[in-house]
């Protein structure tokens, strides 16, 4: 069984983001795996244990730093990496997608295939999709259960309201992972060392003849506005309570 | 005049109340031509009325439903498009809507922005969060058709009373049951949901059980008001996670949130910032919550709440 899980590495959401010029950010915040990707590795690794043999490859687009998310996702049971390289901060899920497909035809048919359901930094929610329509596989994302049968893979994904949806996806397909669908390990010591000696080929994305077609250009980053500091209803618990009730209430909002 | 689709999501055997407000936004453009799968009821057309909606296309697929194959509904939903010659496909950005105008984006090979917080149909640019509220994007689309998911509650929905003619679309495409819906259970709470309600309260890791979760639903049920979660509270198994509200939960921006023992992380403003008022109730007088809410309530939320439930109760 060939398991694929994509990666890709965001800073951390603690990171104070710093915008540079008109569509970059300060290059020194802490970088992690982005937190999606995390369920879709868990899940993985789970399925090949489960299944008592199989490869898990992970395949990454990003910078060089991102070898580190690599050794991370490879700690927690991953068996090897392919980084592709680039120097771009955002590659668009078009070029993402693209570069993606050209690793899974060179490295082997995929039985299935995770990935997040949407990065933590650029918030796109595209890039199963596009992957799916590149290599021509179903692709069910946001989901939050997952199980394997022979031919068909039995989901859930979340939908609003606490609805689940349940579907039948025929496999191999490619699963976009949410929060819910697993609890992440932390890889112990011995996984952390193990996964120094797991194999990373790295190749650069000038290599790929892919260009982008989404239509789609970043024009600007803008730093968000931050909220001020709260003003303090003061008194008893009930005078408290009785200010912010004639406030909302002035507001129109009760 | 341009035209703009919307494709008109059934969330539950309704309307989807967020539908109208990315109806506001679409009349910004052109008149709006609606897009639904399969049927529309009448109660449903009466609503579209009420917002401006001039003419729906029912996009139909001979024996099937639709809205259970996917695959087929993105090809549908595309086909419907490029024959009905709008400049866009605007939908809600929830978990429905944003598959489907993906299946369908690709199938137009169409430029596509998910989750845009506003629309410039003039320069066709949308706005959009980057780094979970860090900071905005701007992006320009440079095709047409292009297509767009809006994240509920960033328009207002815009009344006007209008008379809205139907068309049926039939679906000639490939029937594709790759991807087949067998089913929709409802999990957690049952409540309003968190993405279009207008009003939010939270409850966070001190709630200390999902019995407690009864405090805020009595204070909910005065306003009509959603029950979110903070991660914590969530992984202490108090809520299930379709309530957590966060960076790794929903994105929400209701017109009140109340927070009640929160701390204030990072990670949950993320889901949250964007409200348009946020109160934090909270033990600690120098929590982050109070550094990036408008009001505070230094207490404890035990007594808080059910004080504050009280004195609603009263107004009604
Ligand atoms: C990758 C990542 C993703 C994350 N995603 C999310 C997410 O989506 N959503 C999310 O919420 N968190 C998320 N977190 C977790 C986040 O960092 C915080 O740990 C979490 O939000 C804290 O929850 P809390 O505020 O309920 O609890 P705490 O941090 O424990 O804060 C409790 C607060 O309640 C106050 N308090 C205590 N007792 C009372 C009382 N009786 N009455 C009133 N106040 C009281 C305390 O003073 C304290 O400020 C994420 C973290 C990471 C690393």
């Amino acid at each position: 069984m060939r398991i694929y899980v994509c990666i890709k590495q965001v800073p951390d959401s603690e990171a104070i983001i710093k915008i540079v010029g008109d569509t970059e950010y300060n290059r020194e915040v802490v970088y992690v795996v982005n937190p999606y990707d995390e369920y879709g590795v868990e899940e993985a690794v789970r399925l090949k244990e489960n299944n008592g043999d199989g490869e898990v490859i992970a395949v990454c687009v990003g910078g060089e730093g991102a070898v580190s998310a690599l050794r991370t996702v490879m700690a927690m049971g991953v068996d090897r990496s392919v980084l592709v390289k680039t120097g771009e901060q955002f590659v668009g899920s078009d070029l993402t997608a693209q570069a993606l497909a050209w690793v899974i035809e060179q490295e082997g048919p995929a039985d299935i295939i995770f990935a997040g359901k949407q990065s933590m930094d650029s918030e796109g929610m595209q890039t199963p999709y596009r992957l799916g329509a590149q290599i021509g596989l179903p692709v069910v994302s946001n989901v939050v259960n997952f199980s394997l049968e022979k031919t068909t893979a039995l989901v859930q994904r979340e939908m609003g309201g606490g609805l689940r949806e349940s579907l039948t996806v025929k496999t191999p397909c490619i699963i976009g992972a949410n929060k819910g669908l697993n609890e992440p390990r932390y890889p112990k010591m011995h996984a952390i060392l193990k996964a120094k000696k797991k194999e990373i080929k790295v190749l650069d994305i000038a290599e790929l003849t892919i260009q982008d077609n989404s239509g789609v250009q970043l024009k600007g980053l803008h730093p968000a506005e931050d909220r001020s500091e709260a003003r303090i209803l003061e008194g008893t618990a009930e005078e408290a309570v009785s200010s912010l009730v004639d406030i909302l209430a002035e507001q129109r909002i009760i | 005049m341009s035209k703009i689709g919307v494709f008109i999501e059934i969330v539950d055997q309704a309307l989807g109340k967020s539908v109208p407000g990315v109806v506001g936004a679409a009349c910004r453009g052109g008149d709006v031509v609606g897009f639904v799968l399969d049927d529309l009821a009448d109660k449903d057309r009466e609503l579209l009325e009420e917002y401006g909606v001039t003419e729906v296309v029912v996009v139909g697929g001979r024996e099937v439903a639709l809205s259970e194959l996917p695959v087929s509904a993105g090809l549908a939903l595309a086909d419907a498009v490029k024959a009905s010659g709008v400049k866009a496909l605007l939908g809600v950005s929830s978990s429905t809507g944003n598959d489907l105008l993906t299946r369908a984006a690709l199938s137009l090979q169409a430029p596509l922005v998910l989750d845009c917080t506003g629309i410039d149909f003039n320069t066709n640019c949308v706005r959009k969060s980057h780094f979970s509220g860090k900071a905005t994007a701007t992006l320009q689309l440079t095709a047409a058709p292009f297509v767009c998911g809006i994240r509920p509650n960033s328009f207002d929905p815009v009344p006007e009373k209008v008379a809205c003619t139907i068309t049926k679309f039939e679906y000639a495409g490939p029937i594709d049951d790759a991807i087949t819906v067998t089913g929709v259970e409802k999990s957690g709470s049952g409540r309003k949901d968190l993405a279009e309600a207008d009003i939010i309260i939270t409850g966070g890791r001190p709630i200390g059980s999902s019995e407690n979760f009864k405090i805020l639903e009595e204070c909910a049920d005065t306003i009509d008001a959603a029950i979110g979660a903070s991660r914590a509270a969530v992984d202490a198994g108090y809520a299930p996670h379709s309530m957590q509200v966060g960076l790794t939960g929903k994105i929400v921006s209701p017109k009140l949130y109340i927070g009640c023992g929160l701390s204030g992380s990072v990670q949950h403003f993320a889901g949250m910032k964007s409200s348009k008022l946020i109160v934090g109730i909270n033990t600690d007088k120098d929590a982050p919550i109070f550094s990036k809410s408008d009001y505070g309530i230094i207490g404890d939320l035990f007594e808080v709440v059910p004080l504050l439930t009280r004195q609603l109760q009263k107004r009604r």
